[in-house]
């Protein structure tokens, strides 16, 4: 188990350095794939199987699938690439580095700190997941709920068609009857001047 | 179980399901033609069975040619994720007691998470061909396999709410009594419709629509990569029987006077057999119609179907 | 979505009607008499070639694969001297046997003509002969023609006088 844990922290750890350094979006999200799944091989490999397993539907499966979608409708070019360059000057980037040199400092020394460095192994299976999720928890659980429905009903509110589209016939028609009116107006005797049309 | 007869296993159920994927090639176009009145291959070989072996080789030995403008690495891995993942689905299926790869305790979860995998295929596919036509066929195929893979997932809730495991032994062994397509014929229904969609099989084969997007994302493909779509999609269909009889149709189960794996590889047959019939009797339907009946019919219907589910359960219980 | 169960069912029913497929090199086409394939020459009743060299088959050739050449033996009977189709870019349109004034050239229901060459689907004279009066038996041309082939003498032919002493005309 340990070695599996190791070497699935070691892959996590290679595939999210590559997908800072990739040039690509696409690539760095496929590395950003291998990387949940590293991460899900790291769950099972502490005993938490129904969390490694969701790992792998949630994240891999639909997230990033969703996040490829966006890289493919927005096409990008060398051009964004090179902004990207521009935008990343040191000063842009050196005070989060070392916020985060900082905290992996931390971390070595608790891990360090922790004596053997043993994960210990305790079986999870989803019962227990489900009963600390609808016992402890329920009102994180609730909350949660909460906020996914108000992201349902705003992506239902964006998506729902206004306007009211009518084929380009239909539309010349409209237009056309409109002509006709305008057209009749100075006909009328008790008008010196034709009005100005309007929709 | 010892480790040879573990080894056994999975060369055997590698075997099995890699032959079934190739003889599918025959037994779809052979059904096909009798459904629409023609004879369909009968020459090569006893009622034309080798041309499975002809068309092998003819992909092995046809061009494999990479655009110049496609993304060369995505494009290789795309067809390898389709195969891969259809198989690894496999490890789960249990064909006899004590016959399966892996009893996982998540064993159903591990199905869904394979098939968000095999998404990948489609998207990386479409995307490295660097072709309008296979972006379109990628776009679609994601959001309709990331769609209906939730009302895939939530259909068979309401059997592992029946059965309290997502060990797939443990459902077939659930299903002693009674199939649960009687407990749960919505969801068998829903979970067939989605299979289909996961699949891509025919009358949503709109990722792949010839008359509109001349192939879609295995546009640019040619000779065993594209070999690789065709047998992916073929396992594809293996697996959605499989578990179909798995998970609704009693697996295993039936009276004793075939053997267990028998009456699983007949029920399996079954479904096989209704996806083909499916490709010869259905149009394909307009893109924003599937999603619509999607979203707005098979998603109220699951979650319905699990809240009554989840209150006949605890009824029954007291 | 009956309307969807009902499609299925009547598309499984079709399993166990008849099969239109015909198994060709076992079973054979039915073809029709007048059914458009290859071409041939056909002959007169006595066994004397119909074809007169006018020409009027390679000049209505949409495709241009006729060719031939007239001659005339020492009876002055017109034949080709060559007479040469190109099958490889024959349509089998028919014109020909439209344009034909004796019947010489006519298409027959036969297709069977697949070569692995495409020189020997130039076909020549001796190979477009067949020994047989075609659609239209005891048609003979110099018979009902005006004149004098070595096939009857004048006045001979079908509905046709003995010809007239010009000098018994004179008033």
């Amino acid at each position: 188990m340990n070695v599996l844990f190791y070497l699935s922290s070691a892959i996590a750890i290679a595939a999210t350095i590559m997908v800072i350094t990739r040039y690509k979006p696409i690539h760095a999200l496929l590395y950003l794939v291998v990387s949940f799944m590293a991460v899900a091989m790291i769950f099972l490999s502490l005993g938490a199987p129904f969390v490694a397993v969701l790992e792998i539907i949630l994240y891999a499966g639909a997230i990033i699938v969703l996040m490829i979608f966006v890289v493919m409708m927005l096409n990008l070019g060398s051009e964004t690439a090179q902004q990207e360059k521009e935008w990343l000057l040191p000063k842009v980037w050196l005070g989060p580095s070392i916020l985060s040199l900082v905290l992996l400092g931390e971390i070595i020394y608790l891990l360090l700190r922790s004596g053997t460095g043993n994960a210990s192994f305790i079986f999870i299976d989803s019962k227990k997941v489900a009963l600390s999720l609808y016992g402890e928890y329920i009102i994180a659980v609730e909350l949660t709920g909460f906020l996914l429905m108000a992201g349902i009903v705003g992506a239902a509110h964006i998506g729902k068609h206004k306007k009211k589209h009518l084929h380009r016939f239909l539309q010349e028609e409209e237009v056309s009857t409109k002509i006709e009116v305008r057209s009749t107006k100075p006909e009328d005797e008790k008008q010196t001047k034709p009005v100005a049309y309007k929709p | 179980m010892t480790v040879t007869q573990h080894v056994l296993i999975v060369v055997g159920v590698l075997f099995v399901m890699l032959n079934i994927a190739a003889g599918l090639i025959w037994v779809e176009r052979r059904m096909l033609a009798l459904w629409q009145d023609r004879l369909g291959p009968n020459r090569a070989g006893p009622l034309g069975i080798f041309i499975v072996v002809a068309d092998t080789l003819k992909l092995f030995f046809k061009e494999d040619w990479i655009p110049p403008f496609a993304d060369k690495k995505v494009f290789v891995l795309a067809p390898a994720i389709v195969v891969g993942s259809a198989l690894l689905s496999f490890v789960i299926i249990p064909f006899a007691p004590g016959i399966v790869v892996a009893d996982l305790n998540v064993g159903l979860l591990f199905f869904l998470a394979m098939s968000s995998i095999g998404v990948y295929s489609i998207v990386l596919g479409g995307w490295a061909s660097n072709n309008k036509y296979s972006l379109l066929g990628a776009l679609r195929g994601a959001s309709q396999m990331i769609a209906y893979e939730v009302f895939m997932g939530l259909s068979l809730m309401g059997v592992v709410m029946l059965t309290g495991s997502f060990k797939l032994s443990d459902i077939v062994a659930a299903q002693q009594d009674m199939w649960f397509i009687i407990k749960q014929p919505v969801a068998a229904i829903i979970f067939f419709i989605a299979g289909i969609a996961e699949t891509h099989r025919l009358p949503f084969d709109i990722p792949e629509a010839e008359s509109e997007l001349i192939a879609g994302f295995h546009a640019e493909y040619s000779g065993m990569k594209f070999g690789m779509f065709f047998v992916g999609e073929y396992i594809g269909i293996t697996l959605i029987s499989s578990m179909m009889t798995t998970m609704f149709f009693g697996g295993w189960l039936g009276p004793a006077f075939l053997p267990p794996w028998a009456w699983f590889f007949i029920k399996t047959f079954a479904f096989i057999l209704f996806f083909i019939l499916l490709r010869a009797s259905l149009p394909r339907p307009r893109y924003d119609q599937l999603m619509e009946t999607g979203w707005k019919i098979l998603l109220p219907l699951v979650l319905v179907n699990l809240l009554v589910t989840g209150a006949v359960a605890l009824w029954t219980r007291g | 979505m009956f309307s969807h169960i009902r499609t299925i069912w009547l598309t499984f029913l079709h399993l166990f009607k008849k099969k239109v497929t015909i198994e060709y090199p076992e079973e054979k086409v039915k073809l029709h008499p007048r059914w458009r394939g290859r071409i041939v020459l056909t002959k007169d009743p006595d066994g004397g070639e119909r074809c007169v060299g006018c020409y009027l088959c390679a000049a209505a050739c949409p495709v241009d694969c006729i060719a031939l050449q007239a001659t005339e033996d020492e009876n002055g009977r017109r034949y080709p001297e060559f007479f040469r189709i190109n099958f490889s870019r024959c349509i089998f349109c028919g014109f020909c046997e439209e344009a034909c004034p004796t019947y010489a050239i006519q298409l027959i229901p036969d297709f069977e003509m697949g070569e692995y060459k495409r020189q020997n689907l130039v076909f020549e004279k001796e190979d477009l002969l067949i020994n047989s009066q075609g659609k239209y038996p005891g048609y003979n041309f110099y018979q009902v023609a005006g004149i004098q082939a070595g096939v009857k003498g004048k006045g001979e032919g079908d509905n046709e006088e003995p010809p007239v002493d010009v000098h018994s005309l004179l008033p």
